[in-house]
């Protein structure tokens, strides 16, 4: 039989059943748009929190204090782990460690913000010059302080928008202004751009100051709380990062490794960390839509069965006159690969629908690929296969004389 | 055109033998109206699923347009059916919910004939069975039972075969149908047809012009039928 009549037959064929035909379909349908709604879901939660880490900036090494464990019980500071790092050994890393091209050291600790009537509770993070180009923070209104304002101690401030929207009200221009920090008094100078972080750490809900003046009037000491060091570029990272702890290591007169006082988190470290949780959740997802693809295979298997039993007296017709096995055989698959590929069809389209809907409701960024939707598309003419095989091999078996007796 | 040299037909079930055909040996020649005639259990439906070749026998050979296909794998006796063979059976066997044409058309669909061809084809076929052009769009289900064994019978000459072989085509009509169904096969017949028909009937068997009649899977009779009755008349159904 030819491909276009093989066609033509297996419409027909469908097509006199038709609530059964759509019912078969359904279970395919549901199987694919969960499968591509799901993946796109997992999918895009996987690229908005890579986009959140990317948006702290880009090739960033982030040495933080203490956080090493495990042997870490040797090391004594007599002030606790959390206070190692100072503004000197940034100087020493600016200094002796090459391929970099920024050193940010960072304060950042929590305190109750106050304008007029309103407060709030955020993060104010002492910072350089350097922060900005660092960690990819563009000024809106006004200006971000200079190392003028960091030699004179000045009680200047830069506002996230987020902070921005929260005391002063959405879009309004605090520029010039006075905030209360903890009960000191600080001159609004500049407010940040929205970096469109959500989620895990927002970076828009912040305020900068000088970190100079964060020392001598919140913190009270000259402890830091980070060093975000920029590496010139991707290649040479973990170059940097070693240098940087040999540096450290030899500042803080520690032999062993084991028992630093300190970490270099490599922010691909970071991507590649989230990036496996994420994706974990992704492979979940497809699973539990995995399942509901297999329900509907053995649909389309249970309504296969069904009509090959029906049209008995049909396949001892087609062999009488010439039919040969294949042919039969041929038939059924086509016709549960029809199902299947129909259903597969509306279900990525309708997984599509769900993917877009799931951005506009859950403001998830939902990213339906090439990739899910090839792959859903095979997965269903391969269950059309799979599961039409048994059938049409039964049907392809069937005696002509005992077909055509059947009753 | 069909010889058939001691044929015989044994099935084995659950260890017992059953002798089905015993030594069966005969031919027709190109051009006759045979009825093969015999009870139920006589082994006339066996010795239509051989000629027919649906079932191939046990022993014996059976030669059909001068190749012998008692030995045949069931992919090449599907090309002999398809080639060689038409087939008229009780229950019609018509495809549901398809057009008249279309049911005529599906042999064929697996004879390869070319799509433009098979119209004019499926058209002249019914022609020749007795069928009117004004029902050729009409749904299989939607015309009566003369008319639906005038399709298949339609359906078994489109491809042109050697022989007709016909399966108690008027077990289902009543006798004045069954009549029209007769004078069909005898004017296919008097058109240079080789037409076999397999009946329980004598009145049936009686339309033919030689009778074999079979009785516990052997030929009690095969003779020249002198009385054949011939319908002359036609009947619209």
């Amino acid at each position: 039989m030819k491909p276009k009549d093989l066609m033509l037959e297996t419409y027909s064929a469908l097509t006199v059943n038709k609530a059964r035909s759509s019912l078969t379909i359904l279970g395919i349908v549901i199987g694919i748009a969960s499968v591509i709604g799901l993946v796109s879901i997992g999918q895009g939660a996987q690229d908005s929190i890579q986009s959140s880490i990317e948006s702290i900036g880009s090739n960033l090494l982030i040495v933080q204090p203490g956080a090493q464990r495990g042997f870490g019980f040797q090391v004594s500071t007599g002030r606790g782990s959390a206070e190692t790092l100072s503004e000197d050994d940034a100087d020493v890393i600016a200094a002796q460690v090459s391929n970099i091209t920024n050193v940010s050291p960072e304060i950042s600790r929590r305190y109750q913000v106050v304008y007029s009537g309103q407060n709030t509770n955020t993060s104010v993070i002492g910072a350089t010059e350097a922060y900005p180009s660092v960690h990819n923070v563009q000024i809106g209104d006004g200006s971000f302080f200079d190392q003028s304002a960091l030699s004179s101690y000045s009680k200047v401030a830069v506002l996230g928008p987020t902070t921005r929207d929260d005391l002063f009200g959405e879009g309004a221009d605090p520029v010039g202004q006075k905030i209360k920090i903890n009960n000191i008094i600080f001159t609004v100078i500049g407010v940040a751009q929205a970096k469109g972080g959500s989620g895990l750490s927002n970076a828009d809900d912040t305020i900068y100051i000088p970190i100079t003046t964060a020392e001598r009037y919140l913190s009270g000491d000259k402890y830091l709380s980070s060093i975000s060091v920029q590496a010139a570029d991707q290649n040479v990272m973990t170059i940097v990062q070693a240098d940087i702890t040999a540096v450290l290591l030899d500042r803080h007169h520690i032999a062993d490794e084991a028992n630093a006082d300190f970490s270099v988190i490599n922010q691909s470290d970071i991507i590649a960390a989230a990036s496996s949780v994420t994706g974990t959740f992704t492979i979940l997802l497809a699973a539990i839509a995995g399942i509901s693809l297999l329900v509907g295979g053995i649909g389309i298997m249970n309504m296969m069965l069904t009509s090959v039993t029906e049209r008995t007296r049909e396949i001892g017709l087609r062999k009488a006159i010439g039919a040969k096995a294949s042919d039969i055989s041929a038939q059924f698959l086509a016709e549960s690969v029809m199902l299947t590929v129909a259903g597969g069809l509306i279900g990525v389209a309708l997984g599509w629908i769900i993917a877009l809907l799931a951005a506009h409701f859950f403001s998830l960024q939902t990213a339906v690929t090439l990739y899910s939707v090839v792959l859903a598309f095979g997965v269903a003419a391969l269950i059309g296969i799979v599961f039409g095989y048994y059938p049409a091999r039964r049907a392809a078996k069937l005696n002509p004389i005992e077909a055509l007796r059947y009753e | 055109m069909i010889e058939c040299t001691h044929i015989s037909k044994t099935y084995v079930n659950s260890g017992e033998q059953t002798h089905v055909l015993k030594d069966v040996s005969f031919k027709i020649a190109e051009g006759e109206f045979v009825a093969i005639m015999g009870p139920s259990g006589s082994g006339k439906s066996t010795l239509m699923n051989i000629l027919g070749a649906l079932d191939v026998p046990s022993k014996g050979r059976y030669i059909l347009d001068g190749r012998d296909i008692s030995t045949l794998s069931d992919d090449e006796l599907a090309d002999v059916r398809k080639n060689k063979i038409g087939f008229v059976f009780q229950s019609f066997n018509l495809l549901r919910r398809a057009t008249v044409l279309r049911n005529v058309a599906l042999p064929l669909l697996y004879s390869e004939v070319p799509e433009t061809e098979r119209a004019a084809r499926a058209a002249e076929a019914l022609h020749a069975a007795g069928m009117d052009e004004s029902r050729f769009q009409h749904l299989s289900n939607q015309i009566s039972g003369g008319q639906m064994q005038r399709v298949a019978i339609a359906r078994a000459l489109v491809n042109n075969p050697a022989i007709i072989l016909a399966d108690e085509p008027t077990g289902n009509l009543d006798s004045k149908t069954g009549e029209i169904v007769l004078s069909t096969f005898q004017r296919l017949n008097e058109a240079g047809r080789t037409i076999i028909l397999i009946t329980h009937e004598q009145y049936i068997a009686e339309h033919a012009d030689r009778i074999i009649q079979i009785k516990d899977g052997v030929i009690v009779r095969d003779e020249k039928n002198r009385q054949k009755r011939h319908i002359t008349t036609r009947h619209e159904a």
